[in-house]
């Protein structure tokens, strides 16, 4: 059943809506449990909306096998979706640095606090994310420090291949992820992918990976596949940014093993026809972040690197 | 006055980036001035312009105290100002957000560390900021309650409102919190206008400036004293929200004396310009913030009032 859970007067005669996808049990197979698959917070982030929909018909195709209400918000931001911008339009406000609003704010806060309101008291939630247009990332669950000992279960149920779990910083308490964690429902972070874009295979295993991790806590009673075993890090991650301006070529394929000094690739001046930088590897490891624009400044983000890959 | 370039960054397919930056004076660092770190944030850098011709008269007339430099940064992101964006072009991002910022970090993050590294240590650092909310301000002195604030010293720039705000997540990543955590006493000064110049505020904020650098000894400048200013905190400004959305046509403007009740604004229909609803006072005082915006969503924040103290 499609809900809508709040809506706001634009200025010219159109409503601001927020809805919502409720995939109920049937009678008697309700457990009492809520679950909620959140994306599109980030405006030009996508990946999930193909999950929304895997997922989405999974569920209708098979209802005799789910044990909890999944509620599905395939558009946190449905401005920001609607019109290709990564924040809010008119605010310039990042959606994901607001949470959990608040019932007198302005329009963009009060919408952020009807969603949490109506996600309140909900088991487990999943914030599907997709990079930005910079970079693509393997599908990965991110935690907080604070929240792995609870989390990192739950996410190796996800069908991911890399949780990293990371330092706790002051200005991500105003994300989703927090705010949900922080009432008390049990909120993973997915990266994947990357903006602007659908990776098919990626939101297949990703869609597959959620209903593993309903089935693991008894709200699925479907076959699901074996989930793979994701690679656990506790921050053992290289960070590789650019140290010239140009375009940025890689010669290495995402999401494959890398030894050190490995040519990842290459930054190159289109007007001297030189190349200004040969970017390698400082680790032997995993890269599971590799720019997809080629545009970069000093200080751009190039790739990341697991260092030590530590079996889960 | 010696000008300089405190950072350059190399960008692809323009001129380097570069912040420059204006000292006067010598010996101990006494006072950084930031003006627009965002690309819209015209006013601001006008402000600081000024400034830099008030600092270089006064360095002539030696009445820059022997002992303390001064130094003004009046623009940060020329690269965003020069094409019209309030953000970094490439990505989007706040360099407002990326303080203390980091020199082996993304693009935003290197900027932030190298103006941070160039501003920190100063004794007073006065930053010249904007709302994310397109308005107009009363203007007001604002300090972040960190712990490590003095709100006396607000104050002293003689600026009609001294506002308290106590900090929030997204705050900690801004120029103004981590400055006060370095140990600088941090002001941030809001001007009526953002992306146009208003010449009024800006000739004030100026004064404001002199006026407060005059009397913590940085300076010699004599001009009147201003206003003896009121300190209020931020939570305390009772916000209006828009009732639905539309045109809105406001009644009052910063500044103004309102009773609780009264029609402070409208919204209009935008297709047949009959009223939709009235936008009225919820409590008596005076008006701090008025939205600019035309048009209008439901909810949004049309004015903030400062709550009458007394009858």
């Amino acid at each position: 059943m499609i809900q809508k859970v709040t809506g706001l007067s634009m200025a010219v005669h159109e409503q601001l809506e927020l809805y919502k996808h409720r995939y109920a049990p049937k009678p008697g197979n309700d457990t009492g449990r809520r679950v909620c698959i959140v994306t599109g917070i980030h405006g030009d982030e996508l990946e999930g909306q193909y999950v929304a929909f895997l997922l989405g018909r999974r569920l209708k195709e098979h209802p005799e096998f789910l044990r909890c209400t999944v509620d599905v918000y395939p558009a946190m931001n449905p401005l920001g979706i609607n019109t290709i911008q990564r924040g809010v339009p008119l605010f310039d406000l990042d959606m994901n640095r607001i949470f959990p609003g608040a019932d007198d704010g302005p329009a963009v806060e009060y919408f952020a606090h009807k969603a949490v309101e109506d996600m309140r008291g909900a088991d487990i939630a999943i914030d599907i994310h997709a990079s930005n247009i910079f970079l693509r990332e393997l599908p990965q669950v991110r935690i907080s420090e604070e929240t792995a000992p609870a989390l990192v279960p739950l996410a190796k149920e996800l069908n991911i291949d890399f949780v990293w779990v990371h330092a706790a910083a002051t200005v991500l308490q105003s994300t989703l992820a927090h705010s949900l964690n922080a009432m008390g429902t049990k909120c993973l972070v997915v990266e994947m992918g990357v903006g602007m874009r659908l990776t098919r295979a990626y939101g297949e295993q990703l869609t597959e990976g959620i209903l593993n991790l309903l089935r693991s806590q008894g709200f699925w009673s479907g076959e699901t596949q074996q989930p793979r075993t994701p690679l656990v890090s506790k921050d053992e991650v290289a960070f590789l940014n650019a140290g010239a301006a140009g375009i940025f070529m890689p010669e290495t394929l995402h999401g494959t093993h890398v030894r050190a000094g490995q040519v990842l690739g290459v930054i190159a001046d289109p007007l001297t026809a030189e190349e200004k930088e040969v970017v390698t590897s400082p680790v032997d490891g995993l890269l599971f972040t590799l720019r997809e624009y080629p545009v970069v400044y000093p200080g751009s983000l190039l790739a990341r690197v697991l260092k030590q890959e530590v079996t889960a | 006055m010696k000008q300089e370039v405190l950072y350059a960054l190399d960008t692809p397919y323009r001129q380097r980036m570069e912040i420059e930056g204006f000292r006067f004076g010598s010996g101990e660092k006494a006072c950084a001035i930031v003006g627009g770190i965002r690309g819209n944030e015209v006013q601001q850098m006008y402000v600081c312009a000024r400034l830099v011709q008030a600092f270089r008269r006064l360095e002539e007339q030696k009445a820059i105290l022997p002992g303390n430099e001064i130094l003004v940064i009046p623009c940060v992101t020329r690269f965003s100002m020069n094409v019209g964006q309030r953000f970094w072009p490439l990505d989007n991002t706040d360099i407002n957000r990326m303080f203390p910022g980091y020199d082996q970090g993304e693009t935003t993050q290197r900027i932030a560390a190298a103006l941070f590294e160039a501003v920190k240590g100063y004794r007073y650092g006065i930053h010249f900021a904007s709302f994310y909310l397109p308005g107009d301000f009363v203007p007001h002195v604002r300090i972040m309650n960190t712990g490590y604030q003095t709100a006396s010293l607000g104050n002293l720039f003689g600026l009609p409102y001294v506002v308290m705000r106590t900090p929030k997540p997204i705050d900690t990543t801004t120029l103004n919190y981590n400055w006060q955590i370095w140990e600088s006493n941090a002001f941030s000064l809001y001007t009526r206008d953002t992306d146009r110049i208003d010449e009024a505020s800006a000739q004030q904020a100026v004064s404001a400036v002199l006026r407060y650098l005059s009397r913590v000894g940085v300076v010699k400048y004599n001009c009147h004293s201003g206003y003896m200013s009121t300190v209020i905190n931020e939570s305390t400004l009772a916000p209006v929200l828009t009732p639905t959305g539309g045109i809105f046509r406001p009644k009052k403007v910063p500044g103004d004396p309102v009773e609780y009740g009264e029609v402070i604004g409208e919204i209009l229909d935008p297709l047949t310009a009959e009223l939709s609803a009235p936008v009225t006072a919820t409590t008596s005082g005076v008006v701090f913030f008025a939205t600019d915006k035309p048009l209008v969503l439901e909810h949004e924040v049309a004015f903030k009032l400062i709550r009458r103290l007394h009858v």
